[in-house]
């Protein structure tokens, strides 16, 4: 069987052509049959691991149903033991003793109830909201871990994805349900023993229709495996869409896209209704099959059963007692059809937190990492190479370097790789050959904590966290005292216009800091990075949004911050690259002229151009 | 960070609280969007009970079936009750999928119903609740609750009244057969009541913190996606699992306590009815005994009560979807229930796009902040000329970009009023008044979708010509070189591309739209020297019939302009042509001029 059709495709006109066509999903998830029963045998490992540390306690859960399934099957029997004992002997003899023994015995029965459900609802709670939260932290973890790259085509819509609505289907799985599998489970096997004890023809004839079930289970598990994949993809893009929607919101708003956007979501929402229903239309058919199952093992054993009687070789009272029987092996096993859908969507979110799990780490952490100690930041490009794809070559071949404590200037057009040479010495990506080394020591070799420790990178997006201003300004060094963080504002002059606000430092920013205008934002995530006193500062863009009078506080903290660092600007303004010792101007990933800025402006290059343009610009 | 990071504003915020009603009325309110459905839903009902009339019809017949042909020895007669059950087995098989099938799907396209009205809700929201509304939280209600109103309606509800319809007529049957053992099954239920009623105070409560919780683990997961940039570049990725990690915690803990309340509760349920079964077993014994009941009878009236046993205790675990639904309810009607504080107002005028002449008059503009009793504007006054080129220049959180977005109403003044051509632009329509006056921010959002849906982000009926002159305008035709040009998806927010070439695109997007009215944040910050200039060449016969109203930080982008605005302390300080300004204004020349000693030096 195909894979059904992927919903990407048939969004493809407005969503448009992405560049590779497994943008988005991780890379275990492709369709040819191999990789889908790869991913199902993952999930199943996912589900072990998230299984083991609580393997006692699963053992103690199955031991109370146990306990609770001799409790319910004790009922009707005391019944039958009260009427065939207690009451002739009350009759006959007067004596309450038998009645008062059942009595007692079946408040013990309840009460062993009470306490077997009790206890089971409190420790399946325990246990499944432990499994979540250590699979939630996995996933969050490996997330991080994962490299910018992968981040860039996945979409943060589709983390959210993974995050909620897939772990609300495990969830699902987890709270209901799993008691009534364990149930059904004892139950047949109870009842079957019991039937063959019986009459073992009748049971045989009876058990005849076992196969129906599992052809029935079998084909169910098959089809709805298909559907609930689809239905997790469906929902990644519906909530992949609002999220992103709903982050733009304003954009939306200004150029009344609401209509369109509408539709859009429309489309994402009648694709998942349908993409949902799907599995749940399959198990409509699966409930129907099984309740037409039942019945016709109840029409075969009586017609089988009551032909038996006739030819004199089976008792009433067995048949009676048969078909009783059937209709409460049936019963749960009709339950369960609706808990092989939770069970079935559970799979499916597992597949894909699974195949998150698997994705592999583009930028990994060393396993045994060089130290190094209070670097000089000296920097060393030995014939790096990189490129996005085959056919986009971003960095022929690059040898550089940078004295420690020097501040560099990159020039150049767009494109002309600025952005990339930032990216790699702050190791969002290596280098597709080549080396990138701090001190004489490969990035590629040094910890995760080093490396931060000592290269910060201010990016261009003055992303500010959900929180006060204070705190994200603390984020350059967490544990900071007020006093430094005041301090780190001061520096880079935002502290004026933090003070204006209506609670200084404590104001809270609000969702993505849509309280603070660009430029107070790029101010903050200046602080922020001052703050985290790095050996090597990378500023990509870092000034665009200030206007001149901050742009002229920050240029004086630059001549403090960067003295005694190493510092690479990016900066299209060029009164901000004026600061550097060294200017290199760039053109398609190559070198074209280096030096400092005052030679080069006498040189007559490139550089000497743009900084003409830019001094008539000031006029 | 030891401080208390923004949960979801509570209902006492300032987004017009709704007021407070019980968890069952907004439950109840769901049922306007049942109300397209209600033919289905009656269908779906009567093919329910027919369902539970076909099976409860079959034990009796196989019952009759036993005492009738095959005690006397009757094959033809056993065959035609064979037949009979067997009819009556199909037709209750083929019931049981076409409800199933039709509950589901009922179910399913109300969720996406309510979930469309919702959205729609969202998007008429001004941008004051979603700067305050964390994403996650509002994902929560349009996934995860909505899911689980639609589970209680096709699983819970159904349950719940089909055990309520079995538990009256087996009550029926077992007041006719003894009424006095019938009592005490009565009296059964009156703990059962209490214990229902402690479990909705504790349950209740308990539900709504675990759904709020896991909003804020959706928002938590969001965010250092989204900002994983951030994170890396200072190596706060430990940080931030150390912060997620807590909130999950929470949730789990939240989880936990929840699922105490109901073992605390609905574990009496069964050991209950159990008892009262013990209690008529020996009660009926002494009965019997004394010949006041047949033995056939107590044993009827127990195998009733052992019926009764499995509605009471699935009942608990229909209470907690029940209680869930009815949580998950109240956290949509939230937001349905926050009015947009943006909107028409009545008998608001349709504008033609045709007839404005773009003349935008800001009187005494004032604005604050909702939280903040600080004017951030404080009577501004200007007149922008049709077809005029006005830039705003000022200091950092002098108000530009609050400024701007007023003449689009993304805000509204707080005192005072803008007019468009003579109107109070609150009197026009907002769909129409977006068209006319169109608004390019500084950060440019772009969505994941292709370069084409983006640009014709205001105008969909652009076509390729507007498109292309657009881009040329705004210098952005490098995106031509994509790899699928304007088919090629551009990242998340346009991660992929450089600022400048984001910004670009933003323009070229504003420019598309062809509107009257143009309003431009600081278009041109990431935009080097160079490029700066052929966008501002290329601008300058697209502003020649159009209103503009820029905002500059540079004084080369000042050039664009006719005249420039200087706003200070929330006032228009100054009013006047670039080059009287720098005579005659000291303030001016602070902010823009680029003879700083730094540059000097």
């Amino acid at each position: 069987m195909t894979v059904a059709e992927r919903p990407a495709d048939k969004h493809a006109s407005w969503r448009g052509r992405a560049e590779s066509a497994e943008a988005d999903r991780t890379s275990a998830e492709t369709d040819d049959a191999e990789s889908i029963k790869e991913l199902r045998s993952q999930s199943r490992r996912l589900l072990g691991w998230m299984m083991r540390p609580h393997k006692k306690a699963i053992g103690f859960l199955c031991g109370i149903l146990v306990v609770q399934n001799f409790t319910s099957m004790a009922t009707p029997l005391l019944v039958m033991f009260g009427i065939d004992h207690a009451i002739p002997a009350i009759g006959e003899r007067d004596d309450y003793s038998v009645l008062i023994a059942i009595a007692v015995t079946f408040a013990a029965v309840a009460i062993v109830k009470y306490v077997c459900v009790r206890l089971y609802i409190a420790q399946s709670a325990k246990v499944g909201n432990a499994m979540l939260y250590a699979l939630r932290n996995r996933v969050f973890r490996k997330f991080q871990a994962l490299s910018v790259s992968f981040h860039e085509r996945f979409t943060s819509g589709r983390v959210t994805a993974r995050q909620s609505s897939d772990m609300e289907a495990i969830r699902e799985m987890t709270e209901n349900g799993v008691d009534d599998l364990v149930l059904a489970g004892l139950n047949v096997v109870t009842i079957t023993i019991v039937m063959l004890v019986l009459d073992p023809l009748l049971a045989a004839v009876s058990l005849m229709t076992f196969p129906l079930m599992l052809l029935l289970g079998r084909w169910f598990s098959r089809v709805s495996a298909l559907a609930y994949r689809r239905a997790r993809e469906t929902v990644a893009l519906l909530i992949v869409y609002f999220v992103e929607s709903m982050g733009g919101v304003r954009a939306v708003q200004a150029y009344r896209r609401e209509e369109r956007d509408r539709e859009l979501f429309a489309d994402l929402n009648t694709d998942n209704r349908f993409a949902q229903a799907k599995g749940h239309q399959q198990n409509a058919f699966m409930s129907g099959g099984m309740r037409a199952i039942g019945h016709l093992a109840t029409v075969v054993v009586l017609l089988f059963g009551g032909w038996q009687v006739m030819q004199g070789n089976t008792e009433v009272g067995v048949l009676a007692a048969f078909l009783l029987y059937m209709k409460r092996f049936f019963d749960p096993l009709n339950e369960l059809v609706q808990f092989y859908n939770v069970l079935q969507s559970a799979t499916s979110a597992l597949e894909k937190l699974s195949g998150v799990l698997d994705e592999e780490v583009e930028v990994p952490e060393p396993e045994e990492p060089r130290a190094i100690e209070r670097p000089s930041g000296e920097l060393r490009f030995a014939n790096v190479r990189f490129q996005y794809r085959e056919d986009h070559v971003v960095l022929p071949g690059l040898d550089l370097l940078v004295p420690g404590g020097q501040t560099l200037a990159l020039v150049g057009a767009t494109g002309a790789g600025k952005t990339t040479i930032a990216k790699l010495v702050s190791r969002f990506y290596d280098p597709t050959a080549g080396s990138v080394a701090l001190d004489g020591v490969d990035l590629r070799d040094l910890s995760e904590q080093d490396l931060r420790e000592n290269i910060v990178m201010i990016t261009q997006e003055n992303f500010l966290f959900n929180g006060t201003i204070a705190e994200n300004i603390e984020l350059g060094s967490p544990g900071s005292s007020r006093d430094r963080i005041v301090e780190a504002a001061e520096v880079v002059g935002a502290h004026e216009f933090i003070e204006s606000l209506p609670e200084g430092y404590d104001t809270h920013v609000r969702k993505r800091g849509g309280r603070l205008s660009a430029g107070q934002r790029q101010l903050v995530v200046f602080a922020r990075a001052f703050l985290a006193d790095p050996r090597v500062l990378i500023l990509d863009e870092a000034t665009s949004s200030l206007d001149i009078p901050s742009e002229r506080l920050v240029q004086r903290a630059l001549r403090t911050i960067l003295a005694d660092r190493t510092a690479i600007i990016i900066a299209h303004r060029l009164s901000t690259v004026e600061i550097a010792d060294r200017v290199l101007v760039l053109e398609q990933g190559r070198i074209i002229e280096d030096g400092r800025p005052a030679d080069l402006i006498d040189h007559g290059g490139q550089y000497a151009t743009l900084h003409r343009q830019w001094e008539d610009s000031l006029v | 960070m030891g401080s208390e990071r923004l949960k979801t504003p509570e209902l006492s915020e300032t987004d017009s609280p709704p007021p407070r009603r019980s968890a069952l009325t907004n439950l109840w309110r769901i049922k306007k969007y049942l109300y397209p459905y209600r033919f289905r839903l009656a269908l779906l009902w009567t093919m329910v009970l027919l369902n539970i009339i076909a099976g409860l019809a079959i034990p009796p017949l196989v019952g009759a079936a036993i005492d009738g042909p095959i005690s006397d020895g009757d094959l033809r007669g056993l065959w035609v009750f064979a037949g009979i059950i067997a009819a009556l087995g199909a037709a209750d098989a083929i019931l049981q999928l076409v409800r199933r099938y039709m509950q589901t799907t009922t179910a399913m396209a109300i969720e996406a119903d309510i979930r469309a009205a919702l959205y729609e809700h969202l998007q008429r929201l001004h941008t004051g609740f979603h700067d305050r509304w964390q994403t996650g939280q509002l994902l929560a209600r349009v996934t995860s609750d909505l899911g689980m109103i639609r589970r209680f309606f096709a699983g819970g509800l159904v349950f719940a009244i089909t055990s309520i319809g079995m538990t009256v007529i087996i009550l029926g049957q077992l007041l006719f057969i003894e009424w006095r053992l019938a009592l005490i099954v009565a009296a059964s239920a009156v703990p059962l009541f209490l214990i229902g009623r402690k479990f909705f105070m504790g349950y209740l409560p308990a539900a709504r913190s675990e759904q709020d919780q896991s909003g804020e683990v959706s928002s938590a997961a969001e965010e250092s996606a989204l900002g994983i940039r951030a994170i890396k570049a200072l190596g706060r990725g430990p940080l931030m699992a150390a912060r997620f990690e807590k909130e999950a915690a929470e949730l789990r803990d939240r989880g936990v306590r929840k699922s105490l309340i109901a073992s605390r509760s609905w574990s009496g349920y069964d050991a209950i009815a159990t008892a009262a079964i013990g209690a008529v077993l020996t009660l009926g014994s002494v009965m019997v005994a004394r010949g006041t009941l047949s033995v056939g009878d107590l044993t009827a009236f127990i195998m009733l009560q052992l019926a009764l046993l499995w509605p009471i205790e699935a009942s608990g675990w229909v209470m907690a979807h029940g209680n869930e639904a009815m949580t998950a309810a109240d956290r949509v009607y939230e937001v349905f229930d926050t009015e947009p504080a943006i909107r028409d107002r009545p008998g608001a005028k349709a504008v033609d796009r045709g007839a404005i002449r773009g003349e935008l008059v800001f009187e005494g503009v004032r604005f604050a902040y909702e939280d903040d009793s600080r004017e951030i504007l404080r009577g501004v006054d200007l007149r922008v000329q049709p077809g005029e080129t006005v830039a705003v220049a000022g200091r950092t959180g002098s108000g530009k970009t609050t400024l701007v977005s007023l003449p689009s109403r993304l805000n509204d003044p707080t005192g005072g009023r803008i007019l468009l051509d003579g109107t109070d632009i609150r009197d026009l329509r907002l769909a129409n008044l977006r068209s006319v006056v169109t608004t390019a921010f500084e950060e440019a959002t772009l969505f994941s979708m292709s370069v084409r849906e983006n640009l014709a982000l205001g105008r969909p009926d652009a076509d390729e010509g507007d498109l292309l002159e657009a881009l040329r305008v705004a210098q952005a035709e490098f995106v031509l070189d994509l790899p699928y040009g304007l088919d090629t998806r551009i990242g998340e927010q346009g991660l992929s591309l450089s600022g400048g070439q984001r910004q670009r695109l933003a323009l070229a997007r504003a420019v598309v739209v062809k509107p009257a009215v143009l309003v431009l944040d600081d278009p041109l910050s990431a935009l080097d020297v160079h490029t700066e200039e052929l966008v501002e060449r290329a601008l300058e016969h697209v502003l020649q019939d159009t209103t503009a109203l820029v905002v500059v930080h540079r004084p080369s982008t000042v050039a664009l302009a006719d005249r420039v605005a200087l706003l200070h302390e929330g006032r228009i300080a100054a009013f006047g042509r670039h080059s009287e300004l720098m005579r005659t204004s000291p303030e001016y020349v602070d902010v823009l001029s680029a003879e700083s000693e730094e540059v000097a030096a």
